[in-house]
């Protein structure tokens, strides 16, 4: 699991490439928590998620409700089939499409 | 737990809360004010219907509800509390206790009749009902559209930790039938800096579409079910169940409510229903609520604001234009709803918990297999300490000495682990008292002693129907009417008194009623009519009395005689002997009689002390031995058998000639006295030997008719023994001695 970061005009993109699973859990709540505090607004691209479960889902669904809390703009740019996967059997492309809207508004 | 064994535990929960709602009811009789009683009452209703709604026996379910919305009534101070309505509801907890048989037990449908019969109850307590509100109690509770199952999953924390991923659940769902809606839950979840990334907070509500049955979809959860709660609702379920599963879930009641409505299980008209059923005070649908026109009928409302119910309460006066319900003063609700309120229900949910971690359940069948090997280890421990001794070694003799005082605290704590008190089964004659009187038209008091008293628990079983029986005839034969009681300046009241107490190693159980006695004319002049006697005999008074025991007694219609029920006294009386126990009269004409039991306390183990004929070993329950002396030829009167102790006159029995032992007569012979009931005698043995712990092996049925054996037991050195029915060798030793006076 790696997170890649690239900055343009305030929108912090965020490449996270590799596995999002109970074994990067941990890590991946750290770093990507971590970004979050950095970045003002926060894109973030999953189209290079090779595999997640719902320990990687977990870190997604708090980031984005850390996001809300902190009414800061986060949205998902882009999602691998996994990923897209995950959120449908938990039904939760609205909770994170919300956001883009939000965004957009 | 498989779900057969969460039908045996509601079986067994349903018949004690049956127990208990008895108890109740037979407490309100004598208390009607007891706001303590009515709301136990309130609960077991309420927690059979609970259960059996989880468990689906909707006839249970449907019945349980109809009782339980009257008994709110009657806590709401609604419906007076009268004896035809106690006797009412005794009877509806006996057709609850009918249909947790057929439905909950035996797992087939309720027949015809019995329907019939719940059916005629329900009128029955409409007529309370309909008395005070108008509204009947005998609707159902509605059932929801949705035919989709609905499942509720809470994930344990450690649940990804264990290498489980709730996806595999939705997954394997999905090879049963098809997911209709699912609803994330993270509301467990906290604050960021505390999320365990690796620890599970998902909760699901999912709808899910299958033609499977329960069973199927309930072993899906199996692998997570320790570590998971799942909460499984079938198509068609009661909308109360959805407010039960509502009230059970951690989240906020109003947005589970919202998001059942949003899921499609729920109808936002059901889910007003279900709230409605639960909380409205009338325990009537929504549509037919006359309240709700004040707009106090919404669910939310009802569920936040304790105001709404006192609301009610007044709204139902004035709606009605009945005279306004001043005996339920506004405090008197507030009361209710401070005490229904959270603070009491933990402190209940946690005394609740207490006891359960202070009692667990053992199936019977596993402490008879550990008292049997406890058996077994006592005779090898005899055995192993015989072989220490033999050999001569000192230390191995020590160390078996050691082990055999083990083996016998064993013994003794493992018998008592199925000690139980008598209590219960005397408690469930105040039932059949109250019933019986009420038919009998006579007034009686039932008043029990001793309930504390315990005895092993296959002893209680056994002697539970001859109890009955005696209880019975004390009410029905014993008591007199209360008018002819007063006629003989006796209280109008007739007492029945169970009593219990323990004495010297056995129990005794005592029936006595302060009725009109036995008639010894009566009985002697039957007995003789019958042929069991000779009119020129005569009898002692003990005997007249136990002739009531003979067979071909018991359907007499004299006096004090027994009612025709089917078992006779010679029933009750064979039953006690078959439990080692005996049973006597004690009555004065004009008084009362006491029928007395006397039960050995365990049927498996006793302490023995052991003799010998000859080769033959002896044993007598320990307890019964009074002392052990030399016999002394010159004490013997010449001819009778019978000896001079310090002034006393002893009748005596020699074993070698009672069992017809044709060996030598040994040089020394000894006495041990022995003493039952009241009686003293001696058996002459060749030798004494000691105490023994004595596994009680019974006979076999060829062994029946041996008189004077009531049982064997193996010794140490593998030989047997032979356990002596003291009391039938007593009575004997007594008669001979009597036959011999009168010659």
């Amino acid at each position: 699991m790696t997170i890649e970061v690239e900055i343009s005009e305030g929108l912090h993109r965020l490449k996270v490439s590799g596995e999002l699973n109970i074994y990067t859990a941990v890590e991946f709540k750290q770093q990507l928590l971590e970004q979050l505090a950095r970045a003002p607004r926060v894109e973030i691209d999953l189209s290079q998620v090779s595999e997640i479960d719902t320990a990687g889902f977990q870190v997604l669904y708090l980031a984005r409700r850390e996001a809300s809390r902190d009414d800061k703009p986060l949205r998902l740019a882009a999602a691998s089939r996994a990923v897209k996967d995950v959120i449908q059997a938990y039904h939760m492309a609205a909770y994170f499409e919300h956001s883009t809207k939000k965004e957009n508004a | 737990m498989s779900i057969d064994q969460i039908r045996e535990t509601f079986v067994l929960e349903a018949r004690e809360l049956l127990q208990s709602m008895d108890e109740c009811l037979l407490r309100m009789e004598k208390a009607p004010a007891d706001k303590e009683t009515v709301d136990a009452l309130f609960r077991s209703v309420h927690t059979i219907k609970g259960s059996g709604g989880m468990l689906e026996f909707d006839p249970i379910v449907d019945f349980a509800h109809v009782v339980e919305s009257l008994l709110g009534m009657i806590r709401d101070g609604r419906v007076p509390i009268t004896k035809d309505l106690i006797a009412l509801l005794l009877s509806c907890g006996d057709h609850l206790g009918v249909l947790v048989d057929t439905v909950a037990e035996r797992g087939a449908d309720p027949d015809p009749d019995v329907l019939t019969r719940g059916q005629a109850f329900i009128e029955r307590l409409n007529v309370y009902a309909t008395a005070v509100s108008d509204q009947p109690v005998s609707m159902q509770v509605p059932k929801v559209r949705n035919e989709n199952w609905h499942i509720s999953l809470r994930f344990g924390r450690d649940v990804l930790r264990h290498g489980m991923d709730p996806l595999s659940v939705s997954r394997y769902l999905q090879t049963l039938g098809e997911i209709v809606s699912v609803t994330s839950l993270f509301d467990a979840m906290p604050n960021a800096d505390q999320v365990d990334a690796e620890s599970c907070y998902l909760g699901l509500e999912l709808d899910f579409k299958s033609d499977a049955d329960k069973q199927t979809i309930s072993e899906a959860f199996e692998f997570v079910r320790d570590q998971c709660q799942v909460r499984i609702l079938s198509p068609h379920s009661r909308v109360s169940d959805y407010v039960d599963l509502i009230n059970a879930l951690p989240e906020d009641k109003n947005r589970l409510g919202e998001l059942l409505v949003e899921s499609g299980a729920l109808t936002a008209e059901e889910l007003q229903e279900g709230l409605h059923i639960q909380r409205c005070p009338a325990g009537v649908r929504f549509n037919d609520c006359v309240y709700k026109r004040d707009g106090f009928c919404d669910g939310k409302q009802c569920l936040s604001d304790p105001t709404v119910r006192r609301r009610f309460a007044f709204a139902g006066g004035d709606v009605k234009s009945r005279p306004a319900p001043d005996h339920v003063p506004a405090s008197e609700d507030e009361r209710r709803e401070i005490v229904n309120s959270a603070p009491e229900k933990q402190k209940r949910g946690g005394e609740q918990r207490r006891q359960e971690r202070n009692f667990i359940r053992i199936p019977a069948d596993k402490l008879d297999l550990l008292i049997n090997l406890v058996g077994e280890l006592v005779i090898a421990s005899a055995s192993t300490a015989l072989r220490a001794r033999q050999a001569g070694n000192s230390e191995l003799v020590e160390s078996a000495s050691l082990v055999t005082r083990l083996v016998d605290e064993i013994r003794g704590n493992s018998l008592q682990l199925r000690m139980v008190p008598i209590g219960d089964t005397f408690s469930r004659f105040k039932r059949v008292v109250h019933d019986l009187s009420r038919e009998l038209n006579k007034d009686i008091e039932i008043v029990v002693s001793g309930a504390d008293t315990e005895l092993d628990k296959t002893v209680v079983e056994r002697i539970s129907d001859p109890l009955m029986h005696l209880v019975r005839n004390a009410i029905d034969h014993g008591i007199e009417p209360a008018d002819r009681r007063v006629a003989l300046g006796k209280s109008a009241t007739g007492t029945l008194k169970l009593n219990a107490f323990h004495d010297s190693g056995i129990i005794i159980i005592e029936v006595s009623d302060d009725g009109a006695g036995l008639n010894r004319e009566t009985i002697l002049a039957h007995a003789v009519e019958r042929g069991l006697v000779d009119p020129e005999q005569t009898l002692s008074e003990d005997d007249i009395y136990k002739l009531i025991f003979e067979p071909g007694f018991s359907t007499a219609e004299y006096i004090t005689s027994l009612s025709g029920r089917g078992v006779g006294m010679d029933v009750v009386r064979k039953s006690v002997e078959a439990l080692r126990g005996t049973i006597e009269i004690e009555t004065r004409q004009g008084a009362g009689t006491t029928i007395r039991i006397r039960l050995p306390l365990t049927l498996a183990i006793i302490e023995g002390f052991l003799m010998a004929v000859g080769n033959t070993s002896y044993v007598v329950p320990l307890d019964m031995v009074v002392e052990c002396v030399e016999l002394d030829e010159t004490h013997i009167s010449r001819g009778r058998n019978y000896i001079d102790l310090r002034g006393e006159v002893l009748p005596f029995l020699r074993l070698r000639d009672q069992f017809q032992d044709r060996s030598a007569v040994a040089r020394r012979e000894n006495i041990v006295v022995v003493q039952y009931a009241g009686h003293k005698a001696g058996l002459v043995v060749d030798k004494l030997m000691g105490e023994f712990q004595t596994v009680i092996r019974p006979l076999g049925k060829i062994f029946d008719n041996l008189p004077g054996i009531s049982g064997t037991t193996i010794l140490g050195s593998g030989e047997v023994a032979l356990i002596l029915d003291v009391p039938s060798l007593v009575q004997h030793v007594s008669k001979m001695e009597s036959l011999s006076v009168r010659h």
